[in-house]
């Protein structure tokens, strides 16, 4: 070994050993880009993805998710279960306690107070929480002393971790807050853009849909953390110009949510500045069948409604080979390179809950052809398929405006014809499609279609709420307004029963089989959903920036207090 | 004159009503939602509390006249209490925006800067280069350099600024690494170091938008010499045997500036509606990317009251070019 390899290692190791050995604030600064711009940074008057995660760097919740999707405390002591008593037996109570000497950002303690004014906020009649549905469901919430909430349910709650759990549900400062509840909540502009907070950092100006500049938080609870001391969190522009950013010209140490086509990718990251990290969750690219008729013949009102089912898709053959005849593989590779994966399953993760159900993985043209021919669809003159009575096997497939989804349904429409199948595409732009406004004919919620594509996903790690989407009651149509996530006009009382089975059960190992069965219920045994894609995230970061986890559960921002920079 | 002034003034105030109620009712025609970027795990009645929380459950003309009022009698007054610190509006609603909820106003304001310094540099700079080619290619028609200002300014005006742009940060700050790519809006000229930044990150988007500006300018100034040089009263000027010099600058410049004086006048507003596109690429986030961004969000009371902006400006800007037209032109009386 000659001297320079040896100074080399020294050097090295020296450098590995320095982030444990630093103080706050000697990494410098870190700069941050998310191509969408936070708009505010009160996730409680906005769900959007970039507001969430932004406001996580100075709002804490009790506990968080890890990037396994397991729980571990944040401002609390431990997380409550049953087996630590933290949990009631009868499963109707939980009990968190706050950390000892915890500060706000300005210096004042925390208090159970505040965490009960957070209840209060979001749960005023008046002020449109944006996290309304985290908060349902609790009868009462205490404060015995000043570090001690008690939380009680209306009803057993097997899985108790959506109040104050996760970024998108944090504790707001009482005395910050107080004058902002219900309809005064949008006047506290100086509040929602600058929360006083508990997390690693502060914010020192914030200019909304721009830039947000913030430092260490002198109150943080750890006096070694974080090791960066200011941080500029840029947001704006397009995926591609984010990943340019951080991969090729250096300019940004991290780069979020990079959606963009695998070879792109690629490109940049052989600029060798910066890495790729992927990691998946719970997002799952899915077509869904209309189990009601969408026929434009029908008067307003009717189109799409319970009162007149689907012509051929109420037969499960016929959903059964429009599955069959999709290679997902090829979508993967073209649409989603690393980040995707195929899947058969509504609910891919976490393990415990995922069904291992892969029947759907392998193309089989000749089966899907088979199929159509027993449910009595014959190719007719000019090769789609007809029945006995004339109907002609003829679908409007539509989805959102997105370069990967006009992909996947030009492959898919290429599968369909060649079983057989007519196909006429349609897309819509996102802010329509997503929109639910019910005076368009356009909704994704509306469906006057026969099949429509698009991700949905589920927050935490709990799919209860997420599967309840398939109940009878939460079909939409013009009696509620359109309101309603059973959009495929699903209804089976086996599952409405097995699901109140679910929302009864308290042991995990149990609930995760009754999952797997809800989940086998509306895609394997009834292909009412079709999964194609399990899409995961890209982000980037600089290779000078050590620490990061990417973790899909929670805000990609969760360990930050962690990040330093590599010498 | 001063009537004259006074009566457009005067029938801009109807047009400008009309024009906002226009705006209004378009905008509401269009279909979109402010909740369609919330994701799909917030459930639907949750959906329709925030709906109503942002006063989304009032009529329509409820909600005009609201922005109304509050548009011409209450943010005035806001300003008012801003320059004086006197109380006019204190406790009054005033435009609060969607997305931000925040007062729209607010954040115009923030947005300003950025955008005068990019955007209305880069038409200065377009301006004064596109004067001196302008006049150089007719004095010298055909020319190669008229040739080559013809060929540029047809590239100029052609090639839209999202490839314009980004070439220009492949080439100059991914392979050069000459200037940055993103522009920081919280950068503060303080001591020469930080001007020397500020100039490095302005000048890839003024570049874009100065050959674009210039092009169209070249243009005017090239076709309007032109007229001129074929006047009558140039050929006496050269038959009184004053040097070509002072022909041209002194006579023929004159007369052909006034169509484009109303020209780059009435191109002004387009500083304040931002170079949507070039503010995207470059990240600057002055008020075109507010708009485009808002429009994203559907979020009505940011993208009516920034294009109601707009439409005074340029109303207001039509009036200057034909006041300064009167004034530049003796032959032009309006009385």
């Amino acid at each position: 070994m000659n001297p320079r390899t040896v100074l080399a290692g020294a050097t090295a190791l020296v450098a590995m050993a320095l982030p444990a050995l630093a103080e706050r604030g000697a990494s410098g600064h870190l700069n941050i880009i998310y191509w969408q711009a936070p708009s505010i940074l009160n996730p409680y008057l906005s769900g959007g993805t970039k507001d969430i995660e932004s406001a996580s760097l100075v709002l804490e919740p009790l506990a968080g998710f890890d990037q396994n999707g397991e729980l571990f405390p944040r401002l609390a002591e431990a997380v409550p279960t049953v087996g630590n008593g933290g949990v009631s037996a009868d499963l109707t109570q939980i009990t968190w306690r706050l950390q000892e000497g915890l500060l706000w950002s300005d210096g004042t303690p925390v208090t159970a107070e505040d965490v009960l004014f957070t209840y209060d906020y979001c749960t005023h009649p008046e002020g449109g929480c944006a996290q309304g549905a985290a908060f349902e469901g609790i009868a009462s919430i205490e404060a015995p002393d000043a570090r001690t909430i008690v939380i009680t349910f209306t009803a057993p709650r097997p899985y108790p971790y959506q109040a104050f759990v996760g970024a998108t549900s944090p504790i707001l400062q009482k005395a910050q807050f107080e004058n902002c509840l219900g309809a005064a909540a949008p006047t506290c502009t100086e509040a929602n853009f600058g929360p006083i907070g508990t997390g690693p950092f502060r914010v020192t100006e914030f200019r909304p849909n721009d830039v947000i500049s913030l430092e260490a938080n002198p109150n943080y609870r750890d006096p070694a953390k974080p090791a960066f001391a200011t941080v500029t969190f840029k947001g704006g522009g397009d995926a591609a110009a984010a990943g340019r950013a951080v991969l090729e010209t250096g300019e940004m140490d991290y780069a979020w949510n990079l959606q963009l086509a695998p070879d792109v990718l690629a490109g940049m990251e052989a600029a060798g500045r910066g890495k790729v990290i992927n990691a998946f969750g719970t997002l799952v690219e899915r077509i869904e069948m209309n189990l009601t008729d969408p026929s434009p013949d029908l008067p307003e009102g009717e189109r799409s409604t319970v009162r007149h089912p689907h012509p051929f898709l109420t037969d499960m053959r016929v959903r059964k080979a429009l599955s069959m005849a999709i290679d997902r593989e090829l979508l993967v590779e073209i649409g989603y390179g690393r980040a995707g994966r195929p899947t058969c399953n509504i609910v891919p993760a976490p393990p415990m809950f995922a069904s291992d159900n892969t029947d759907c993985l392998v193309q089989d043209i000749e089966g899907a052809k088979a199929l159509l021919e027993e449910a009595g669809f014959r190719p007719g003159p000019d090769g789609v398929r007809v029945n006995g009575d004339g109907l002609r096997l003829r679908v409007l497939y539509q989805t959102s405006t997105n370069a990967v989804r006009q992909d996947f349904q030009a492959l898919i429409k290429q599968w369909w014809n060649e079983i057989g199948v007519e196909v006429e595409l349609k897309n819509i732009d996102a802010s329509v499609f997503f929109g639910g406004d019910p005076g368009s004919p356009d909704t994704f919620q509306k469906f006057y279609a026969d099949v429509e594509m698009y991700a949905n996903n589920f927050d935490g790690t709990d799919p209860e709420p997420y599967l309840a989407q398939y109940l009878c009651s939460r079909i939409p149509g013009p009696e509620n307004g359109w309101q309603g996530e059973n959009i495929n006009r699903y209804c089976d009382p086996a599952y409405d029963a097995l699901l109140a089975e679910l929302s009864r059960t308290g042991e995990i190992e149990k609930r995760g089989e009754i999952a797997r069965r809800l989940n086998d219920m509306v895609t394997k045994d009834s292909y009412v959903v079709v999964p194609l894609v399990d899409r995961g995230r890209n982000s980037a970061h600089a290779l000078s920036l050590g620490g990061v986890v990417l973790n899909t559960w929670d805000t990609e921002l969760w360990n930050i207090e962690n990040w330093y920079r590599v010498r | 004159m001063l009537t004259y002034t006074l009566r457009r003034l005067l029938t801009a105030i109807p047009t400008l009503i009309f024009i906002s109620l226009v705006i209004f009712l378009l905008l509401e025609a269009a279909p979109g939602d402010p909740l369609a970027d919330q994701p799909l795990t917030i459930p639907p009645e949750v959906r329709e509390k925030m709906r109503i929380a942002l006063g989304l459950g009032e009529p329509v003309w409820v909600r005009y006249w609201k922005w109304l009022v509050q548009f011409v009698w209450v943010e005035p007054r806001v300003v008012l209490d801003g320059w004086l610190g006197t109380g006019f509006a204190a406790g009054e609603a005033r435009i609060v925006s969607w997305q931000f909820r925040a007062p729209v106003f607010d954040i115009i304001w923030q947005r300003i800067p950025q955008t005068l310094w990019v955007v209305g540099m880069a038409y200065l700079v377009g301006v004064l280069i596109a004067i001196p080619i302008g006049v150089y290619s007719a004095v010298r028609q055909y020319s190669w350099f008229d040739q080559i200002g013809t060929f540029v300014s047809m590239l100029g005006f052609s090639v839209p600024t999202f490839f314009s742009g980004v070439l220009l940060i492949v080439i100059f700050a991914v392979n050069l690494g000459w200037f940055p790519s993103i522009y920081d809006t919280t950068l503060r000229v303080t001591d020469w170091d930080s001007f020397v930044r500020q100039v490095r990150q302005m000048a890839l988007p003024i570049a874009v938008l100065a050959l674009f500006n210039a092009s169209q300018i070249s243009r005017f100034m090239r076709a309007s010499m032109l007229d001129n040089l074929n006047q009558d009263y140039v050929r006496t000027a050269r038959a009184k045997g004053l040097p070509e010099r002072r022909v041209v600058l002194l006579h023929v410049l004159r007369n052909s500036l006034i169509p484009v004086v109303t020209v780059v006048a009435l191109g002004v507003p387009t500083i304040f509606g931002g170079a949507i596109i070039t503010e995207q690429v470059f990240k600057v986030n002055g008020l075109g990317q507010l708009l485009i961004t808002a429009i994203y969000a559907n979020d009505l009371p940011m993208v009516q009251t920034l294009t109601f902006i707009f439409a005074i400006l340029i109303v207001l800007f039509n009036l200057i070019a034909d006041i300064l037209y009167g004034l530049l032109d003796p032959r032009i009386r309006y009385d």
